[in-house]
């Protein structure tokens, strides 16, 4: 199955009532997907008239306690940042898809990462955080738009998954688990009651500073959480490494054929790679590089990753950067050349 | 089994369906695979191309560079890719499209005049599937009754009545 209809097809078992969404290169197959499957499912499809049409009804849906999904490509998710904004502050959850293509501006349409600083910094203005899942295969797309909506629900966030334009085009056989309940109590729900229960309000408008103050501090103290439970990242022969590199999505599987090369060829080379970008997964970079003499971090972006790598190691061992952007996909022995540049220099 | 497998030509010739028939190939037989296309501008009436990669073992970079196996449809792609075929590879050549030819040794070039003989048998487009016959034949990589499988997947229900000459092309394929 394509990414994007196997990420269209995990949503819907994942209990997806509503999606809303508005075509772009390179998701629009979600889009599709949904349109056939959704009404058959006696649930909610509905072509927004725009980027910012769809996100605001995610956020009527989503206060009506209904597991609910936008998707887009970058351009698309910057028209989302206001209405994501408002999804935070009112605390709501739901799970934004965005297929990266190149930027900024209209761009290209080939596949990319240059959203990790708006995914995992600011989305949208405020105080607030997503939760940021970065699959790299087909059966990742469909694992973790189910963990998404579960954690969504879990911690009243939005949660995002952030792909590329390669893993939304590309086929890979994917199996569905089996899901046994995908639907969360939600008592905060404005979903009607018969005056049984005091009214539920679902704002983001609080014109006292300290009350906005407290119900920031709260949010916060929900991140905090989140930071502890959440983190995830895979470690891939680091143990005696040398050089580890260090990237997320599907450059991490060009990175991985990188990391075999240079280990026939004698190189001790390893690779770690971030799942969650937000909450980022410092402890465990940290610990896999503990022995590593110098880490190379590899993205489809100008390195817009390099800095949380630097903090993960305290910035204790060197950090380089390869990459290429707009829409270039870099090759695995493009990366190669750099893990041997780094390894002829100790 | 680790093939790295690249597909080029016009779009249109059905090249990205010719990589999906491996891709289900390797379905059938239980492989590992990633069937990655070009899209985007190439789509829209240029070039396309199609990785496939199949192997028992998890496939790491979905990227083709160096192919272990290329099919090349058309003059340009060719020309772009026949360097980059791995040594000890092979490549298969459309000759009806593709006049010239590689003075590369080290790569067993095919050059069937795929799209020629869909014409002569009356079964118009399916040159590629003509070459994918061609190419499990000579690869030893699928038997005739996984390709079989793999177009009964591949083939909507609706089109359901195309199974039969496409059946007819990889046997030509195959004899070629």
């Amino acid at each position: 199955m394509k990414g994007n209809e196997a990420l269209a097809e995990a949503a819907i078992r994942a209990g997806c009532r509503c999606y809303f969404g508005y075509p772009i290169t390179p998701q629009t197959e979600i889009a599709a997907y949904m349109a056939k499957r959704m009404p058959k499912e006696g649930r909610v499809f509905l072509q927004a008239e725009s980027e910012i049409a769809a996100i605001n009804m995610v956020l009527g849906a989503a206060s009506a306690g209904v597991r609910a999904m936008t998707s887009s490509s970058s351009p698309g998710i910057s028209l989302k940042s206001e209405g994501v904004s408002y999804i935070a502050g009112s605390d709501l959850p739901c799970v934004i898809i965005n297929v990266q293509r190149g930027g900024p501006g209209l761009g290209g349409i080939q596949p990319s990462q240059s959203d990790y600083w708006q995914a995992t910094k600011a989305l949208g203005h405020g105080d607030f955080q997503l939760l940021v899942y970065a699959p790299s295969s087909v059966q990742e797309m469909v694992d973790m738009v189910i963990k998404a909506f579960d954690n969504a629900d879990k911690y009243r966030m939005p949660a995002m998954i952030l792909a590329d334009g390669l893993l939304g085009q590309m086929m890979e056989p994917v199996s569905f688990p089996e899901i046994q309940n995908n639907q969360t109590y939600k008592p905060w729900a404005t979903n009607g009651h018969g005056n049984k229960r005091p009214h539920n309000i679902i704002n983001s408008l609080f014109l006292q500073a300290d009350q906005l103050e407290k119900l920031n501090f709260e949010r916060f103290k929900r991140y905090e959480i989140v930071k502890e439970e959440c983190p995830e990242a895979e470690t891939y022969m680091t143990e005696d490494a040398d050089i580890i590199v260090a990237a997320y999505g599907a450059v991490a599987r060009i990175a991985k054929s990188a990391v075999h090369r240079a280990r026939e060829m004698g190189i001790k080379a390893g690779l770690v790679r971030p799942i969650t970008l937000w909450p980022f997964p410092s402890e465990i970079i940290k610990k896999s590089t503990e022995n590593a003499k110098s880490i190379l971090v590899t993205e489809m972006s100008m390195g817009q990753m390099v800095d949380d790598i630097k903090l993960a190691v305290e910035c204790k061992i060197p950090v380089h950067f390869y990459g290429r952007t707009g829409g270039v996909v870099p090759t695995p022995d493009e990366v190669l050349n750099e893990i041997k540049k780094l390894g002829g220099a100790q | 089994m680790n093939k790295e497998i690249l597909l080029a030509g016009f779009g249109g010739q059905g090249i990205l369906f010719a990589g999906k028939v491996l891709a289900y190939c390797g379905l059938m037989d239980k492989k590992e695979l990633s069937w990655l296309p070009s899209y985007g501008p190439e789509m829209r009436g240029g070039t396309a191309n199609c990785s496939v990669c199949i192997s028992d073992e998890p496939i790491a970079s979905p990227l083709v560079t160096e192919p272990d196996l290329m099919m090349a449809m058309n003059q340009p792609s060719f020309e772009k890719f026949i360097n980059k075929v791995k040594a000890g590879g092979k490549a298969f050549i459309d000759s009806t499209l593709v006049s010239l030819k590689s003075d590369r040794k080290e790569v067993e070039c095919h050059y069937i005049p795929a799209t020629q003989l869909a014409t002569d048998n009356n079964i118009n487009g399916t040159a590629n599937i003509i070459l994918i016959g061609k190419m499990i034949k000579e690869s030893g990589m699928f038997s005739f009754d996984t390709i079989k499988k793999a177009l009964e997947k591949c083939i909507s229900p609706k089109r359901i009545n195309l199974l039969g000459i496409n059946l007819k092309a990889v046997e030509i394929g195959m004899s070629v």
